[in-house]
């Protein structure tokens, strides 16, 4: 099996991702990038008593993760991959193959208007992800399994709309 | 009481409607928040009603995780993760002498509390 989702969700690890996908496509690690957390042993271990125990969390920071993509894609269980923002995914399709980007997340902040009921973007972070896209990845919002992946300029033009 | 969607604002109302006591518990929904939101709300909430037990629904649950963090700088308040309606009703029910012994005492009622019946054999 393979990367089976590359997440970008500011919550990290939490219902959506563990029960709502990871349930589903019985995955069994989470690759978690995120200089931050990376960096904390505290906050990995708050992520870490947030999974089942059958699901294992590696942590990276961005400049570490992209170089190891390709041996994690080879793992014999589905796994997901985790980033909080824009930016750390768009390393990872530079430098770490990642073609498709799931947007899972980015919850409501100043500064930030909203696209869809679990998306909302400052303008360059509305740039940063067309940028994403044309480095060659399919970008698709999608928040749960059952709901369905709208593509990204669909997203923003509702945002435009609803402006 | 702290959830997903309509999660807490539904449990506390079943809570009211048994036992006359949902005033005890405050329902916080967290539409659209980001982490940091989350947790700021929590923040808040607990200072204005001097709250001293967070209640959450999804152990992995963003709740969960904001309220985790909030108990670093927050050392009386008890946290508790799995909330279902017999411990919230065994909770706003007690008698025990502070709110960190009624919630220990509310989550041991609420694993006794799950079952499953009939079905084949």
């Amino acid at each position: 099996m393979t990367l089976v989702l590359n997440r970008i969700d500011d919550r990290l690890i939490h219902g959506q991702v563990v029960v709502g996908w990871g349930q589903p496509l019985d995955v069994r690690f989470i690759v978690l990038v995120d200089d931050l957390v990376a960096a904390s042993d505290w906050e990995k271990e708050l992520y870490r008593m947030g999974v089942p125990p059958e699901m294992e969390v590696r942590f990276h920071s961005a400049a570490e993760a992209a170089p190891r993509l390709d041996t994690y894609r080879t793992e014999p269980h589905p796994g997901i991959l985790l980033t909080g923002d824009i930016a750390t995914m768009r390393e990872l399709v530079l430098h770490g193959g990642v073609r498709e980007v799931n947007v899972g997340g980015i919850h409501h902040r100043a500064g930030r208007r909203q696209y869809l009921r679990y998306v909302f973007l400052t303008a360059d972070e509305q740039r940063a992800l067309r940028e994403v896209a044309a480095l060659g990845a399919l970008v698709t919002a999608q928040d749960v399994p059952a709901a369905r992946a709208i593509p990204l300029e669909e997203m923003l033009a509702s945002g435009e709309v609803g402006s | 009481m702290a959830g997903h969607a309509d999660f807490a604002a539904g449990v506390v109302s079943a809570v009211e409607l048994i036992t006359g006591h949902g005033d005890r518990l405050i329902p916080i929904q967290v539409h659209g928040l980001c982490g940091e939101d989350i947790q700021a709300l929590l923040r808040e909430r607990l200072a204005e009603t001097g709250a001293r037990v967070i209640f959450t629904d999804l152990q992995a649950g963003s709740c969960t995780m904001a309220a985790r963090r909030l108990l670093r700088d927050h050392t009386q308040v008890v946290l508790v993760s799995g909330t279902n309606l017999p411990m919230l009703l065994d909770f706003v029910m007690s008698s025990a002498p502070s709110p960190h012994d009624a919630a220990r005492a509310a989550v041991e009622r609420a694993r006794s509390a799950i079952a499953a019946y009939g079905g084949p054999a």
